[in-house]
């Protein structure tokens, strides 16, 4: 019987390493303790995946929130800072970003894993609604964060603002869970022992607690818009369960971004077409319905490594650049089908 | 040839972040990042 040949590391780990950088990038603990955000020096730098830079955890900037900030700011209409960021970072990684270092990428992904009887990754339709994201790109991020300016000459963060459900899941639950009543309540349950929560401002007075009733205390606006971007996290939340990662394949601008850079990147799928035995268990295993045998770097591919899993002969592989690799001695090949 | 389209690729945005920085555009970037921006997450 022949072996069927190891898998890499990181694609075997990848599960472990979303969540490393999940907890790297969200990593201000003090935050969620206080209701605050972090405003140190590293928020100059960005993250390479989508994550609110008002989430309290949050010590880099998020991409897409920052190119809207640059873009809608009176300076500048367009941003060489964050572009060049994204170009860098997409022409080195492509939607390796994705499938390895997104956060809300791997919570889409918990909750897929949320059994379910009907789990349902390509319908009528699922091509065509995929180029929604470009629109978002072009649309919410750029176009009128840029031209759709008041008086003073700045603009708003559209995506942010009326879709982006990361925002809401990581910025605007917790914070506004963390304010008022709920944050006393917060504060005491984390510090422990029912402490309350005056107690924990005077023992932490670096952390400038909002307490309720104080000057500092946070009046959060809860409207019709954070109803609307609750309902749509509630939806992608919902769909989520039974659709693999809806957000990331029909919403998100920054992987129409890195998409877009898939096929040219470094980091890439490859296939050796002398190792394959065109099983098709790739195409298969693939919940974002592609066919790694014929096509490997579409823009919809996030790397996350179930086709290579999967592969019996060690055809395809991820890595960077494009070395072939040839696990398997051609004459093995059939005893592995 | 893609490693040297990759290599370009990288060069130029390496330039642009270069240059975005010495225009300020970090600093805008930062200003906005160390603000709970709430219009962006909905609460504002």
């Amino acid at each position: 019987m022949v072996k069927k040949p190891p898998v890499k590391l990181h694609v075997r780990f990848r599960g472990l390493i979303q969540l490393f950088f999940a907890v790297l990038t969200n990593s201000f603990i003090t935050g969620f303790i206080a209701g605050k955000i972090y405003k140190g020096d590293l928020k100059r730098v960005c993250a390479p995946g989508l994550n609110c830079y008002s989430c309290p955890g949050a010590v880099l900037a998020c991409p897409i929130g920052a190119l809207q900030a640059v873009v809608s700011s009176r300076a500048f209409n367009i941003s060489l800072y964050v572009g060049g960021f994204l170009l860098l970072v997409g022409a080195t990684l492509g939607r390796f970003v994705c499938g390895f270092l997104c956060p809300f990428g791997m919570i889409q992904e918990w909750l897929y894993k949320i059994p379910f009887p009907w789990k349902k990754n390509h319908f009528k339709g699922d091509r065509q609604l995929r180029y929604l994201k470009y629109v978002m790109l072009a649309v919410l991020v750029i176009l009128l964060p840029t031209f759709m300016v008041n008086a003073t000459g700045t603009g708003s963060p559209t995506f942010c603002k009326y879709v982006c459900p990361a925002g809401t899941l990581e910025g605007a639950i917790p914070l506004v869970l963390l304010s008022g009543s709920a944050q006393a309540k917060t504060i005491s349950s984390v510090i422990g022992g029912g402490i309350p929560a005056a107690s924990a401002e005077m023992a932490f007075p670096q952390l400038q607690f909002d307490l309720p009733g104080s000057s500092l205390a946070p009046q959060y606006d809860i409207g019709f818009l954070f109803y609307w971007k609750m309902f749509i996290l509630i939806a992608v939340v919902l769909i989520s369960v039974v659709n693999w990662r809806p957000f990331c394949k029909y919403l998100c601008p920054l992987g129409a971004i890195y998409g877009m850079m898939n096929p040219i990147s470094l980091y890439r799928l490859r296939m050796d077409d002398d190792l394959c035995i065109h099983c098709h268990k790739c195409a298969k295993a693939c919940k974002t319905c592609l066919d790694p045998e014929h096509r490997q770097n579409e823009a919809e591919c996030v790397r996350c490594g179930d086709c290579v899993k999967v592969c019996p002969t060690g055809a395809l592989s991820l890595g960077f650049g494009d070395k072939k690799t040839n696990k398997v001695p051609a004459p093995n090949r059939q005893a592995l089908k | 040839m893609k490693k040297k389209l990759w290599m370009l690729i990288s060069a130029a945005g390496i330039l642009l972040m270069f240059f975005g920085i010495l225009r300020g555009e970090a600093d805008t970037v930062l200003k906005k990042a160390i603000l709970i921006c709430l219009e962006c997450i909905g609460i504002g």
